[in-house]
């Protein structure tokens, strides 16, 4: 899961930073800064309002540095989006008394995340929003404690999860790896970008993004004319002159090839960014880096997503990222099945986000729900780069029977997920 | 619409004629006549036909020139239309984003909430400058003005709050804590309940205008926008944008008494998000605006079925009525005009390009 883009704490005025966490304090109590609740004033007999607990599960990794300094990974990354989406339960629950907790597991290594499980669902924990890796995640899923419990993986984007790895009490937020890679083509499509120069970093999880970027180039009938791995290792970024090695690098590397876009896979970003400009032709770059597709973006302010980012930005003091908004939509979820579904139980909330009547606002235009078939939330992809928002998916024309949102990744019939 | 009143208007229209020579060709964009109000006109078929036609030219040409300010969200400005004519007679650079507009109980100033210049410009509608600006809280999109013209509440849409503002004395008197990223506001028609929506809560709340308590809660769709009261003050419908849905409130027991939902075909179930809503006069019709599905419903309020849906501009946004109730005006925020719809025939007449993102519409007599 690449951390791309993520806020910079630095570059922002210390001001604005400072009455940011001050705002944070009064988040965090939930209670509304003025004076009087704007419920009805309870009555000094009622009773406490039922809580919603919900459980955040992580396994706190160790960022590795991007390739460029702009963008060092946040320390609170994901359980951010948590806390914003908690402090949007609350705010709402309070009208029609329902309360919210968010237990915050954040585990060392993966031994302590499963004892952290175990605890939590022998305190009758129910609803967990992860932030594990993959096969953390499966085994969670294995356990027999996690049997009446639902998963939702607020951060991967791996497609085996939603595939033949499938689980049934596992929940997927962020898009998968093969509907970003949808989002892409369809774009290419549209612009009539057919001839792509695929470029494929040397990381595991570079090529799991480069397989998803050449099954929905077959989909959508592009044409991949060359398929490349990097292998050139930049050495130490930081070099006096550096640039003339790497700009001669980049021009050797894209001569010879007719193409009308290079797309690159590097979730990492350790080299895609220095793609651009450099090549041969002047192409643009898309992928990890240069057109991203992406569930959240910076520059994104369509839909009132103004005012998520400007909640996000005061509270957090940074930037949200896309592992903060997977977990801001999973505790976001819960409490639309609390509201509409009318019980604060965890099982009850779980069981309604499987309905067909379940909708979550998102700040994308569209309702968006789980799919049936793989547990996967259909949503709209964002396409942008650092500075602007270009397109969002699916573009106008790819057409489906049910949902056009079902036209960015694996769609019913062709699913691979048949959880036992 | 009794004919002694068409009659009435058409003389005015016919005093008035040399100056509408401006107007584009009647017929290249009027309606057919319009079988709904034939009836009303049987006094014989050559009346009948003399009373259509003029029925037909008043649909083009409203009595008086009546001026029609769109607020553009992108462009930073208000457009100001002639609406006899339909043409643009001037654009006004205003504060940062403008969006939501109302008129003055007067009628001689509009009221802007400049979003990002977090304040309320007011428009003088004479010298169409602005001649003032009030406190708004911070990210002001909308506001409601009390029926007695004397305050406006605001909602600020970054802060969880409804501003209550005392436009004499140009200062907020209150803040009441509501739902997350509040948006639509609506007062009765006695003043003495506001509706307002929260986009991520999801709700309708009633708040006392004298108390400020807010007395009840209402669950509706998922990210509701506008909440309009019908004239008799008994219900208040609710557009959910990302629901697809409108709500039809009972106002007296505080309850989601219709749910009304639109499926348009060949258009994605996605693309239909419910946003301004306004009703006839006589309450019969309400026309809901549907966004990205570029339509605007036409809905009986007696069955709640949609009778017809019409086809305006792109992401239609906010409506606002003619004086005299026979046009609807719509603003495309994607196409950047306005569409005018002939009420009584239900089409499409025109339209008209405005500025960039064009969000609210008002008419000033």
């Amino acid at each position: 899961m690449p951390n791309r883009r993520h806020g910079l704490i630095g570059v922002y005025p210390i001001g604005v930073l400072l009455s940011g966490l001050l705002l944070a304090g009064q988040v965090a109590h939930a209670a509304p800064p003025a004076a009087k609740p704007a419920t009805v004033a309870p009555k000094p007999d009622a009773k406490p309002d039922p809580v919603a607990n919900i459980a955040y599960l992580a396994l706190v990794q160790k960022r590795v540095l991007p390739q460029s300094f702009l963008d060092q990974p946040p320390e609170d990354e994901g359980v951010q989006g948590a806390r914003l989406g908690l402090a949007d339960n609350i705010t709402t629950g309070r009208f029609i008394h329902q309360a919210y907790h968010l237990e915050e597991a954040l585990e060392p290594d993966a031994d302590a995340v499963i004892a952290a499980f175990k605890r939590l669902v022998a305190q009758g924990y129910r609803a967990f929003v992860t932030d594990v890796p993959a096969d953390l995640l499966l085994r969670l899923a294995d356990l027999a404690e996690a049997k009446d419990a639902t998963l939702l993986d607020a951060t991967s984007t791996d497609d085996a999860l939603r595939g033949e790895q499938c689980r049934r009490n596992i929940l997927h937020l962020l898009p998968s790896r093969a509907m970003l890679a949808d989002a892409l083509m369809q774009y290419l499509t549209i612009k009539n970008w057919r001839d792509i120069l695929l470029v494929a970093g040397p990381n595991p999880e570079d090529k799991l993004y480069a397989d998803a970027l050449r099954k929905s180039a077959r989909k959508f009938r592009l044409k991949i004319v060359a398929d490349k791995p990097w292998t050139y290792d930049p050495g130490a970024r930081r070099t006096d002159t550096g640039h003339y090695a790497i700009g001669a690098e980049v021009a050797r590397f894209t001569q010879g090839i007719k193409y009308d876009v290079l797309v690159v896979a590097d979730e990492g970003d350790n080299f895609g960014d220095d793609l651009g400009y450099r090549a041969t032709d002047p192409r643009p770059v898309a992928g990890t880096q240069g057109l991203v597709p992406a569930a959240w973006a910076r520059p994104f302010e369509q839909w009132g997503a103004t005012q998520l980012q400007a909640r996000f930005l005061r509270q957090a003091g940074r930037w949200m990222t896309e592992r903060d908004y997977g977990a801001w939509m999973a505790v976001r979820a819960l409490g639309e099945a609390a509201t509409r579904g009318g019980s604060v139980e965890g099982a009850a909330m779980t069981a309604y986000l499987r309905k067909p009547e379940f909708e979550l606002a998102a700040f994308k235009g569209a309702r968006l729900s789980f799919r049936a078939w793989d547990g996967q939330l259909r949503q709209p992809v964002l396409l942008a780069d650092a500075r602007s928002l270009v397109s969002v998916s699916p573009q106008p024309g790819f057409l489906h029977e049910t949902s056009e949102l079902d036209t960015l990744g694996p769609d019913q019939p062709e699913t691979t997920c048949h959880p036992r | 619409m009794p004919s002694t009143l068409m009659l009435a208007a058409f003389n005015r229209i016919r005093s008035k004629a040399p100056s509408n020579a401006g107007c584009p060709q009647p017929g290249a964009w009027l309606p057919r006549v319009s079988v709904r109000s034939a009836p009303q006109n049987a006094a014989g078929p050559a009346v009948a036909g003399l009373l259509l036609a003029m029925g037909l030219l008043l649909a083009t040409t409203p009595a008086m020139a009546e001026r029609l300010l769109v607020s553009n969200e992108k462009d930073n400005t208000i457009t100001v239309v002639d609406a006899g004519t339909l043409a643009v007679v001037k654009t006004v650079k205003v504060g940062a984003r403008p969006r939501g507009i109302a008129l003055s109980k007067d009628g001689k100033s509009l009221y802007i909430c400049t979003s990002d210049a977090d304040h309320i410009e007011v428009l003088d509608l004479a010298s169409l400058t602005v001649s003032r600006t009030l406190p708004s809280g911070p990210d002001p999109e909308l506001f409601t003005l009390s029926p007695d013209g004397k305050t406006l509440y605001v909602s600020n849409e970054n802060d969880n709050m409804v501003s209550v503002l005392d436009i004499a004395a140009g200062r907020i008197v209150t803040e009441i804590p509501v739902g997350v990223e509040p948006e639509g506001m609506g007062i009765s028609p006695d003043g003495k309940i506001l509706v307002n929506t929260s986009e991520t809560t999801s709700m309708a709340h009633f708040i006392d205008t004298q108390s400020h308590e807010v007395l009840a809660n209402v669950l509706v769709g998922s990210r509701p926008r506008v909440a309009q009261w019908t004239k008799d003050g008994s219900l208040v419908w609710v557009s959910a944008e990302v629901g697809g849905t409108v709500s039809v409130i009972d106002s007296a027991q505080r309850k989601v008494i219709q749910t009304i939902r639109f499926d348009i075909p060949g258009v994605p179930k996605e693309s239909i998000q419910p946003v301004g809503i306004q009703l006839t006069a006589d309450g019969t019709t309400a026309f809901v605006a549907l966004g990205p599905a570029n339509r605007i419903a036409v809905i009986d309020t007696h069955s709640y079925q949609v009778k017809k849906y019409l086809l305006v501009g792109q992401r239609v946004w906010n409506l606002a009525f003619s004086g005299d109730g026979k046009r609807l005006y719509t603003t495309n925020g994607v196409s950047n005009d306005l569409s005018v719809i002939d009420v009584d025939a239900l089409k499409v007449v025109k339209s008209v390009p405005v500025g960039r993102l064009p969000w609210g519409v008002v008419v000033a007599p």
